[in-house]
């Protein structure tokens, strides 16, 4: 079994990602804008809900207790989803997934799919497995059909071309649908994209759909979703298949109480969805006639393996995090080197894939707290980071220049005799460097905090030696 | 009662000010203040950059030194953080009873600076005169750790003669993030530049916070631009009076 996460593996670290894109004026001016405009409408909606805290409760609650009996929803799900009429595939990692999809695919004789709303086919690299078939995949839902047009990669979970303005798009439509005359609204984008992909919704007989939840009592699958591209994908084509992560898994209809109004709120700003799809099944005569869910695991239950930090899995992919997130809003997703960007993308894509490839995403917060606080289902990531830096350290990955300092600093800190004697040194130490009670130039891992930022010098007496010059004061053991 | 000062490793070094500010401002209310030499770091820095392991032995030293102490006060509340957050986790993960015990009965006297004069003590006017404008940063473990809400305004509010500016953006990070200054520096970098911004905007003389590692980080970068502002830790304004005349 091999686990990967899109092209993870071979991203460059967080801080050279980051480096790069920090200097990008307009993706920066981008990814402010957008993310500012999702923070403002969330907070208006989030505000409106009296028991918003005992929803983030209800929805952590239902997460963890399914996770804790997730064999026995899968099956559930399983029996009840082949009962309807649908198919379950299980699929270890994504080369098995992206297999079965394909070979479905090949049945019938299929060349061409429609997709929509599924990052997990992100995650398999599904695309690239399609195309290797000879099956060309159109994306449809419009953020991820600007990505696909691009040739570039998705930024954000939720708007996946959120690193893109209008302009950019507008530029990207003309070339692409060789539309010379395309206009700038968003009504003109907009029209050239329904023109576009109508012709694929009426053609294209196969579906590709990824979900967010699976409901076990009753074998449905649910994608919600603003433009309506998502219904087309679901209902117009005679074959459909879900893409589905098994941490997808709801137990009852009635969870969706729940999630239904933290999920929009915390994703789009908005109280309800525009379109909310739920089907089960197939039903003679109406609708796809043949209906396939595969369940992924890509390293799912690794992830559920370790107590400490198995509620990642609790996450409903709403993109909330990212948005709060300040590191984010100065790098945009592509920095994270993986599907899932941002602080969620922080500690899934280490915990998916090995750390061997990810190590430095533990780091990429500032451990500010804002993403633990706009959670939905209150996922404590930034302890879950913390976690993931000692596992890191723990596997021999943390730099050597760092693993000493951190091992001197332990002994210098041990105790006060020994501090004091620590501050002596660095007071003696920073002579060379000292100006006007500044130090503007330091060598070493310290240099990149005098980049940017001058240092105070260490003052002539520390507090604990004032203490000690006080003729009154009794300095206790 | 008598109210031993954590005065936290970085501001024992860097920000001795600090500890004598809340020396004072303690001593004028009319509390007794010990230090005990001891004591040294709560392990912070080594448990969120993932040496847990190294940390571990810095939490014994804490709990040795404070164990028998009365009301324990923490000038920093990201220290405080660390206390509350992470000791009970760490202590558990030893299996050893004493500790998982100390912590505990450390936890209950532990406060930071603020909560302490608010929540233990009552008081947000502690006599103080500091004729400035400032503007407040709330710094991220004060705000989401320990949620002390508006207690650090409200203390400045009492302060004769300080004009409080409100801050743009105020619960955005500066940036700062212990290790991840200098591990992200890029990122850390433009995350001080919007904080810095908003700082300036606010025409204040004085930013000031309950955390010197904001600060120290903001502080290193109004330096180096020459931005004309100054950062001072909370405690320093609340121990200004109207006979230290301009020596804050």
């Amino acid at each position: 079994m091999s686990v990967r996460v899109g092209q993870a593996a071979k991203a460059p670290a967080f801080p050279e990602a980051a480096s790069k894109l920090v200097r990008d004026t307009q993706l920066r001016h981008n990814v402010r804008h957008a993310t500012n405009v999702i923070r403002t409408k969330r907070e208006r909606v989030v505000s409106e809900l009296a028991d918003w805290e005992e929803l983030r409760e209800a929805g952590h609650a239902i997460k963890e207790h399914t996770l804790r009996y997730l064999d026995f929803y899968l099956q559930q799900f399983e029996e009840n989803c082949s009962k309807a009429g649908g198919q379950v595939h299980w699929a270890r990692d994504a080369d098995e997934a992206n297999q079965a999809i394909v070979e479905l695919i090949k049945n019938h004789r299929g060349s061409e799919v429609i997709k929509v709303k599924t990052m997990t086919s992100d995650e398999t690299s599904l695309n690239a497995a399609l195309e290797a078939a000879g099956i060309t995949p159109f994306e449809t839902d419009l953020a991820d059909l600007i990505v696909q047009l691009g040739d570039d990669k998705p930024s954000h979970i939720v708007v996946p071309a959120l690193h893109r303005n209008r302009m950019e798009i507008r530029q990207l439509f003309a070339e692409k649908m060789k539309l010379g005359d395309l206009g700038e609204r968003p009504e003109d984008l907009a029209a050239a994209a329904r023109q576009y992909l109508r012709d694929r919704f009426l053609r294209v007989d196969i579906g590709i759909t990824g979900a967010n939840f699976a409901i076990a009592e009753t074998g449905s699958v649910g994608v919600v979703e603003s433009e309506g591209n998502g219904r087309m994908c679901v209902t117009l084509p005679s074959v459909l298949i879900c893409l589905v992560g098994i941490e997808k898994i709801v137990p009852r209809f009635s969870d969706l109480e729940v999630f239904l109004q933290v999920l929009p709120r915390s994703a789009t700003g908005e109280r309800m969805n525009p379109y909310n799809s739920i089907w089960t099944g197939v039903t003679p005569g109406d609708g796809p006639q043949e209906f396939h869910v595969v369940l992924l695991d890509n390293g799912r239950t690794n992830v559920l393996a370790d107590a400490e930090s198995r509620e990642t899995l609790d996450c409903i992919r709403c993109g909330a995090c990212l948005n709060a997130c300040p590191v984010y809003q100065q790098t945009g997703g592509h920095a994270y080197g993986s599907v899932y960007a941002g602080p969620i993308g922080a500690i899934l894509t280490p915990q998916l894939q090995s750390m061997e490839h990810s190590q430095s995403l533990p780091y990429a917060s500032s451990l500010c707290g804002a993403c633990y606080e706009v959670c939905p289902v209150k996922i404590n990531i930034p302890e879950i980071l913390i976690h993931l830096r000692g596992k890191a350290v723990e596997q021999g990955y943390g730099p050597w220049v760092e693993r000493t300092a951190m091992q001197v600093a332990a002994m210098v800190l041990g105790d006060g005799t020994r501090l004091a004697a620590g501050q002596k040194l660095g007071r003696l130490g920073q002579k060379f460097f000292e100006k006007q009670g500044q130090l503007s130039h330091l060598p070493g891992m310290l240099g990149r905090w005098t980049d940017f930022r001058d240092l105070n010098a260490i003052p002539e007496e520390s507090f604990r030696d004032w203490w000690q010059r006080q003729p009154d004061r009794e300095t206790h053991e | 009662m008598t109210v031993s000062l954590f005065i936290t490793c970085y501001n024992d070094t860097l920000f001795p000010e600090t500890g004598k500010a809340v020396v004072k401002v303690l001593e004028r209310l009319g509390h007794d203040v010990e230090f005990r030499w001891a004591q040294s770091c709560c392990g912070q820095m080594h448990y969120n950059t993932g040496y847990q392991r190294e940390a571990l032995p810095l939490m014994r030293n804490f709990l040795r030194v404070f164990e028998d102490a009365e009301l324990i006060c923490v000038p920093s509340s990201s220290c405080v953080a660390m206390i509350r957050d992470h000791y009970p986790k760490m202590a558990l993960a030893t299996g050893d009873a004493d500790c998982i015990q100390q912590v505990d009965a450390v936890l209950k006297k532990t406060f930071e600076f603020t909560e302490l004069l608010i929540d233990k003590f009552g008081q947000t006017d502690v006599g103080a005169f500091y004729p400035h404008t400032v503007t407040l940063h709330p710094s991220c473990h004060s705000l989401r750790s320990l949620h002390i809400g508006d207690k650090p305004a409200r203390l400045l509010r009492e302060v004769r003669g300080l004009t409080l500016l409100e801050l743009p953006d105020a619960t955005q990070c500066c940036g700062f993030g212990g290790t991840f200054a200098v591990k992200n520096a890029d990122v850390s970098a433009a995350m001080l530049s919007d904080k810095i911004r908003c700082v300036l905007d606010t025409g204040a003389e004085i930013c000031a916070a309950v955390d010197n590692s904001c600060l120290m980080h903001m502080g290193g970068a109004l330096s180096r631009q020459r931005g004309g502002v100054k950062c001072v830790h909370l405690a320093e304004i609340l121990a200004s009076t109207a006979a230290d005349g301009e020596s804050a």
